[in-house]
């Protein structure tokens, strides 16, 4: 009888690895810290604002920073602070909601293509290669307008343009997975398209689309701050970044922080997260991979 | 049960190449116009180097590809017009082992789950019982039950064989195709995966399909043997007939080109020379005709038939050697 | 052990990898050598460090490995020692190396007669246009249609002449050692015959030396003159092929010999118990011990010396200690 190799989940071998990789690379590294104070912010938001994002204090209309408003505030009065801080967890909120939707259809789009082929995957290729057409940022407009400015209907637009992605990476993961033999040891065993779709195939397509996700988490951000400088997304007075720095606009010269701060902190999740995909994208890279 | 378990007539299976949309249709000729009886309890080997489709033939055989047309019969029933229900139920009688250990378990999920699959898809049977399944068939391979509750990448190039014999006889199939079940491991390990393939067998009273490329391997492990070149079976029938007399040039100059593990052995300098044809656009007449040493006028035209010159020996040349 | 006149004298390698699970200790003391001219049969199992000692004489080993010690002395020049650039001049001049894989080390875009051309328009300092009749010429002397495959491209060839036109690009510059890693284990067994009987006529003709590491015992009592056994980064055998084929001392190759299906052979085969060992955490002393069925206490302390037994026949085993002759070296 044979003895095995040394005994060990995948995953906690991959993971010690990965974090080997992931300690080599100060970008990285940074990139990660960007993110954690990102989340800790938005967890931690309702603790950290010292005043109320949408009080308005007209008293207090367009103060320079100070130790008591470290941001300053607008020209209702609101504290810009608070409003960034609350805004963060309107922008998680939107990444998450966003990344969950268009990860899913664009799988299951991915993989109904890759794995039937023929026609199926030609109707559905089509269909994709339509969204694809337009500028994304445009579509999203499009959606945007169409539907009516909220943060619903934000994140819903955005969806319908990211989905496409993540369904021509599914489809091509899909496409290499059918043929292996482990998927014709389960026809062979009796199993139907149905089960080796769902149970089989889909799975494997989960991990590449998982590092997409990362590393679109700025896009996401951009257009939704987008949206919402234009006036097409979320409406005042929920303090979405993008929509701040749009308020802010008539006020540049004399009154930047209204502007600037919001400004500041899409730039700085962005970086963020473009670190970190990078570096993510970059450990997964099979041939740096060691 | 009957005494040939597998019966296949005149089996074709065309794959369409399509190079545009205004050229001709072309098809390669992977399996073409195979006859082949393969006796209950035999261990049937099929050799041929690539392009000889033998690959192509256990697949077809499974109906893992469908085949362009001829019949292949299951204990006397015919297979291939069957769907659903049915179809099931045979794929339960033959089952399979692939070449390459590494891809032939699914990389994600728990050695329980790949080899519990086909229990789940055919029997409505409890997880206690699937379980006591499993742990049974891992014992027979050599392995210990505590196994099904690893990843495959836990395990070595000959283990991993070992689990996917296993996940084949986990539904206590009549017939197993071995599809170069041990091309990939070493040595020393290859010998034992298949002194434990012929002990399963006695055991379990089962029929084999050992496909490969190894001359040496044909004569450790079967009783009866067919040489495809090309799409077609040329030669075929008992092991120590075609040893003792290979008949057609192909097979006498395949073994002659077999390395032999002996430096003393003599070696005749005999090669075959020029490459594989394309399956595609094969050679007219006797597909061997141009890289055969004795070939004349009519093998070049004539294409011979698969005819008996022996008994259990069939040819298919029009000058057996 | 510095054995005078060898055109490769390989002692004491060894080569370690840094990877994630802990340092991997692929080849632990090697000792190979090779006359001019001679085939050198370098055989094994996985893991055993054939490769990997390969790369090591070409001193292609890159991150995460090193050598760590041992000297690899090439006509007369240790090898390690050398810069980079006084590497690159020996390396594709005086020795070269063929892979498994004839498709993976040619670029599928561009046409093949131009690679061949690039590989010896550098050395000869000419213009890639101005090789043309030299590759062909190597074309011909591999046996293929200069015309036909000139203009080809890789995945246009089958896997036979793929090789066949490696064999070409290696062996261009006339160098004085080939080294071939598998190079027919992903071919047909009829090819395969073609391609070793290739390589023996030009290395005839050419009087090079070929190092071919396989793991086929077949093609090993074929085609070499001497044998080299490897186990888990150690050389444990070293014989002339007639000899160690009568005679295998070491254990390992003993059961090695008897786990081979041949035609004709009417005994069952043999496994050898047990697996290879975990290179991360290989055994103590010899690192065979755990599957040897002669394994003594020593065997478990102290890895064997790779010593003389009887003339030009070599084993790292406690089994023959006392028996060497102790050959005075100069």
């Amino acid at each position: 009888m044979e003895k095995t190799v040394k005994v060990s989940k995948p995953f906690m071998d991959d993971l010690k690895h990965t974090v080997f990789l992931w300690r080599k690379s100060r970008l990285t590294m940074i990139g990660s810290a960007i993110i954690l104070i990102f989340l800790l912010m938005a967890a931690f938001a309702p603790l950290i604002a010292p005043f109320d994002p949408v009080q308005q204090n007209l008293q207090n209309k367009l103060q320079a920073p100070s130790w008591q408003h470290l941001f300053g505030t607008d020209q209702f009065g609101r504290d810009i602070f608070s409003r960034v801080i609350i805004g963060s967890r309107i922008a998680l909120w939107i990444i998450f909601l966003v990344s969950v939707i268009s990860g899913s259809i664009g799988i299951i789009v991915g993989v109904t293509a890759g794995y039937f082929g023929g026609i199926v995957d030609e109707v559905l290729m089509r269909i994709t290669d339509m969204f694809l057409a337009f500028p994304s940022l445009v579509l999203a407009m499009a959606f945007a307008a169409m539907l009516g400015p909220n943060l619903t209907n934000t994140i819903i637009a955005i969806s319908v343009v990211t989905w496409t992605t993540y369904a021509r990476l599914s489809r091509a993961e899909a496409t290499k997975v059918k043929s292996q033999p482990y998927i014709e040891a389960i026809r062979a065993a009796g199993g139907g398209n149905l089960r080796i779709m769902f149970l089989h195939v889909l799975p494997m397509c989960i991990s590449p689309v998982l590092v997409q996700l990362t590393l679109r988490m700025g896009t996401i951000i951009l257009t939704a701050a987008s949206l919402g400088f234009l006036g097409l997304g979320v409406q005042p007075p929920t303090p979405e970044w993008g929509a701040m720095v749009s308020d802010g606009r008539n006020y540049l010269i004399d009154q930047w922080w209204i502007s600037t701060f919001p400004g500041i902190f899409i730039a700085f999740v962005v970086l963020g997260f473009n670190l970190l995909g990078d570096g993510i994208r970059d450990m997964l890279d099979p041939r740096l991979r060691r | 049960m009957p005494e040939t378990l597998i019966k296949i007539r005149g089996l074709k299976t065309y794959f369409p190449v399509k190079k545009s949309i205004f050229s001709k249709k072309l098809f390669v000729r992977a399996v073409d116009d195979v006859n082949m009886d393969i006796p209950t309890g035999s261990t049937f080997a099929v050799v041929g180097e690539s392009g000889s489709g033998k690959t192509t033939l256990a697949r077809t055989i499974l109906r893992l590809i469908e085949p362009t047309s001829g019949e292949i019969e299951f204990e006397g029933k015919d297979i291939l017009g069957l769907k659903g229900r049915d179809l099931l139920e045979v794929r339960r009688n033959m089952q399979i082992v692939f070449q390459d250990p590494y891809n032939s378990l699914h990389p994600r999920k728990l050695i329980k789950n790949i080899i519990g699959e086909g229990m789940k898809i055919h029997f409505k049977i409890t997880d206690v019982e699937i379980r006591d399944r499993i742990a049974a068939v891992l014992k027979e391979v050599g392995l210990i039950d505590d196994h099904m509750y690893r990843y495959a990448h836990e395990f070595s190039g000959g283990q991993r064989q070992r689990i996917a014999f296993a996940r084949a006889m986990v539904l206590k199939p009549k017939f197993i195709v071995l599809d170069e079940p041990t091309s990939a491991l070493d040595v020393s390990v290859q010998a034992m995966v298949l002194k434990m393939m012929k002990e399963i067998k006695v055991q379990e009273n089962l029929t084999y399909m050992f496909i490969t490329h190894n001359l040496s391997l044909v004569d450790y492990i079967a009783d009866r043997v067919a040489v495809m070149y090309v799409g077609e079976v040329v030669e075929m029938g008992d092991k120590n007939t075609i040893f003792k007399h290979p008949s057609h040039p192909y097979t006498d100059l395949l073994m002659a080109s077999n390395p032999v593990p002996d430096p003393k052995f003599v070696r005749e300098k005999r090669l075959l020379k020029g490459e594989i044809p394309s399956s595609i656009n094969p050679p007219s007449g006797c597909r061997f005709h141009n890289r055969c040493p004795f070939a004349d006028e009519r093998c070049a035209k004539e294409a011979p038939a698969l005819k008996e010159i022996g008994p259990d020996h069939h040819v298919r040349c029009h000058y057996p050697l | 052990m510095e054995l005078k006149g060898k055109l490769l004298d390989v002692s004491n390698l060894k080569v370690s990898f840094y990877t994630y699970r802990g340092v991997v200790q692929a080849l632990n003391g090697v000792d190979l050598w090779m006359d001019s001219g001679e085939r050198l049969g370098v055989v094994g199992e996985t893991g055993c460090g054939k490769s990997v000692t390969s790369l090591a004489v070409m001193r292609l080993i890159e991150q995460p490995g090193e050598i760590q010690e041992g000297k690899v002395i090439f006509n007369g020049t240790n090898l390690v020692e050398l810069t980079e650039e006084k590497m690159n001049r020996v390396r594709g001049a005086e020795m070269s190396m063929i892979f498994q894989e004839p498709r993976s080390s040619l670029n599928p875009v561009m046409k093949v007669g131009y690679q061949i051309g690039e590989s010896i328009a550098k050395s000869k300092k000419l213009k890639i246009k101005h090789t043309y009749p030299e590759v062909k010429e190597i074309l011909r002397l591999v046996g293929l249609d200069p015309e036909r495959v000139m203009n080809s491209y890789p995945h246009e060839l089958s896997g036979g002449m793929s090789q066949r036109v490696m064999i070409g690009m290696g062996l261009a510059s006339h160098p004085k050692l080939l080294i071939a890693d598998e190079p027919t284990s992903a071919l047909d067994v009829t090819i395969q015959a073609q391609i070793l009987e290739l390589l023996d006529e030009l290395a005839r003709k050419m009087g090079n030396a070929v190092m071919l590491i396989t793991h086929d015992m077949g093609v090993v009592a074929e085609f070499c003159d001497k044998v080299l056994v490897m186990y888990a980064g150690n050389s444990v055998e070293y014989a002339s092929t007639a000899r160690l084929f009568e005679k295998p001392l070491h254990p390992y190759t003993g059961g090695l010999l008897q786990a081979v299906p041949r035609v004709g052979r009417t005994d069952e085969l043999k496994a050898i118990k047990g697996t290879v060992p975990d290179l991360v955490n290989p055994p103590s002393g010899c690192r065979f011990h755990p599957r040897c069925p002669h394994s003594m206490d020593i065997c478990k302390v102290e890895r064997p010396p790779f010593v003389e037994i009887e003339p030009d026949h070599y084993v790292a085993c406690y089994l023959f200690e006392g028996k060497s002759e102790v050959r005075e070296d100069a």
